[in-house]
């Protein structure tokens, strides 16, 4: 689906020196995939999702969406429909003031006929569970419900891939289980491959695969389980596993005997009361 | 006092004003703001007030929210109505001091003016409370290209997003403003150029967030696809209909009474 490959990013700092954000990443992307992509600020999480849709072009090294390669700017539009990005700001990334109007900015770019347009976002609000707002204002609403706004924009474009730049960042735990929820809804019963980025532990549990990021490469890969089962190389790169995987690593060290995988209270309370 | 900017915000309805095409609302608009200014008389005045009141009523929009529209501008009305008052001689004099003198012209010239600028604000507002944002600049866009006018599309795409961050800077400033006074800040004591420096604390993270919005809002309509008008579609495609034109037919109606009466 895409295929990055010893991508390299660089920047001038203000200061005038020379920054690799990105240091040959490589990395391929499967159709119908979850993907986490965790890191702390400045590992170059959100460059290398910039990268995925042609809003930024490889300095050195390739990205490829469906064999279209993101440096050609004759296929910068095409990219952009395949692979749609939401951003952090849910109050910065709706351009209209209602709902439909707002999901139908999408579709109105590409050039749709007005009655395809119309249907295809009642189809988006629908996926997202945002039917019934369809008129309401934009600003009136709450930050989850933006963010599942900004998702049907996306999904009423018809993409074949989401990125989700750290979309729940700015979320209350409410907004936050609603656009998981979404996200799981989409991924799973619509087929969309995700590309979630975030820094909340808890949230890529339900991911396919995790990918870590520091310092611009990727550190870690594979599973959830894979992955969160190395408390302490997860740790050395300053992130957190999620609370339970913790509570079953702090238990082993006193000495209860713990699989090193659990992730979710629902497998700490069947490893503890079999 | 933030929130009483009624400009730009529509008040949804399903009157007939509300189901006209924006385009002839909008011809319709500026047909009557020339037919408001041409009137002089008081025969032309009560034709426009007459006209005005009709629609307004028309609307079904609440009055106090007209009054609401008006209310900012009260010292631009009473500076107008002033000036009238002390500058426009004529007729019997009702009153004098020294070089100062009101006259009866006066007086009905500066409450006529008065008159002028509420009905200019009220048939404004009326547009921006009928029309959605979007439709409105749909409407605005379409003109723009019939009459030659270069960036339409731009122009038209900037006030949607302006219309759409009114609301959001409103509740910014708004928290901006209580950050500060948490912090001592305040607002609304000592004179006119304390208070214009006590705006400067507000004023300038405010720019810097909108300055923050705007390129974010860049990259996420660029990663829309959005490249400006070219190959664009639209939701609603605006249509014409018998309604629109007997609008259009009322409002050069209107215009031709206003010139006769001038």
């Amino acid at each position: 689906m895409i295929r990055v490959k010893d991508l390299t990013c660089v920047y001038q700092t203000p200061q005038g020196g020379v920054k690799e954000a990105l240091k040959g990443i490589s990395l391929e992307l499967n159709k119908g995939e979850f993907l986490a992509v965790l890191g702390h600020n400045g590992s170059g999480k959100s460059t290398l999702a910039k990268h995925l849709n042609a809003l930024l072009q490889p300095a050195e090294g390739s990205v490829w969406v469906d064999g279209l390669d993101t440096s050609d700017p004759k296929n910068i539009w095409e990219i952009r429909q395949r692979v749609g990005m939401v951003f952090q700001n849910p109050d910065n990334q709706l351009i209209a003031s209602s709902v439909e109007e707002d999901t139908a900015f999408g579709p109105e770019n590409i050039g749709l006929e007005p009655g395809l347009i119309r249907r295809r976002v009642d189809e988006a609000l629908e996926s997202v569970n945002m039917g019934e707002f369809k008129n309401r204002a934009v600003h009136l609403l709450s930050g989850g419900q933006k963010q599942r706004v900004a998702i049907a924009g996306i999904v009423a474009m018809r993409p074949q891939v989401l990125v989700l730049d750290e979309a729940t960042a700015m979320l209350d735990p409410q907004g936050r289980r609603e656009v998981m929820e979404t996200l799981l809804h989409l991924n799973r019963d619509e087929g969309l491959t995700v590309v979630h980025i975030t820094h909340i532990m808890e949230e890529a549990v339900f991911a396919d695969r995790i990918v870590v990021m520091e310092e611009g490469g990727i550190v870690m890969e594979g599973t959830p389980k894979q992955v969160f089962s190395q408390v302490e190389a997860v740790k050395a790169h300053g992130l957190d596993v999620p609370a339970m995987t913790e509570l079953a690593y702090e238990l082993r060290q006193e000495g209860v005997t713990l699989a090193e995988d659990i992730l979710t209270v629902e497998e700490m309370v069947a490893a503890l009361c079999p | 006092m933030l929130k009483d900017i009624t400009i730009g915000q529509y008040y949804p309805g399903d009157s007939m004003i509300h189901r006209l095409d924006p385009r002839s609302k909008i011809i319709g608009m500026l047909l009557y703001m020339v037919g408001l200014f041409l009137v002089q008389s008081l025969t032309g005045y009560a034709f426009v007030t007459a006209y005005t009141l009709i629609l307004l009523s028309l609307s079904r929009i609440p009055v106090k929210l007209f009054i609401k529209g008006v209310k900012p501008l009260w010292f631009i009305l009473l500076f107008t109505m002033g000036m009238h008052f002390f500058m426009t001689r004529g007729g019997a004099v009702l009153w004098e001091w020294r070089f100062l003198q009101i006259t009866e012209t006066g007086v009905q010239q500066g409450l006529l003016m008065a008159a002028r600028l509420i009905f200019l604000i009220s048939v404004t507002s009326l547009l921006t409370l009928t029309t959605t944002p979007i439709v409105l600049t749909d409407g605005l866009e379409y003109l723009m290209k019939a009459v030659f006018i270069p960036l339409a599309h731009e122009l038209a795409m900037m006030m949607t997003i302006a219309l759409r961050f009114i609301p959001t800077l409103i509740e910014e400033t708004d928290k901006i403003m209580k950050a500060q006074m948490a912090r001592g800040a305040e607002f609304d004591s000592g004179n006119l150029i304390r208070k214009a420096k006590s705006l400067i604390p507000l004023l300038v993270p405010l720019f810097l967030s909108a300055f923050r919005r705007a390129d974010e809002l860049a990259m996420a309509m660029e990663a829309r696809c959005y490249r400006g008008g070219q190959n664009r579609t639209r939701l609603r495609a605006l249509r014409m209909g018998g309604m629109d034109v007997a609008a259009l037919i009322l409002s050069a109606a209107f215009l031709a009474v206003c010139v006769y009466y001038g």
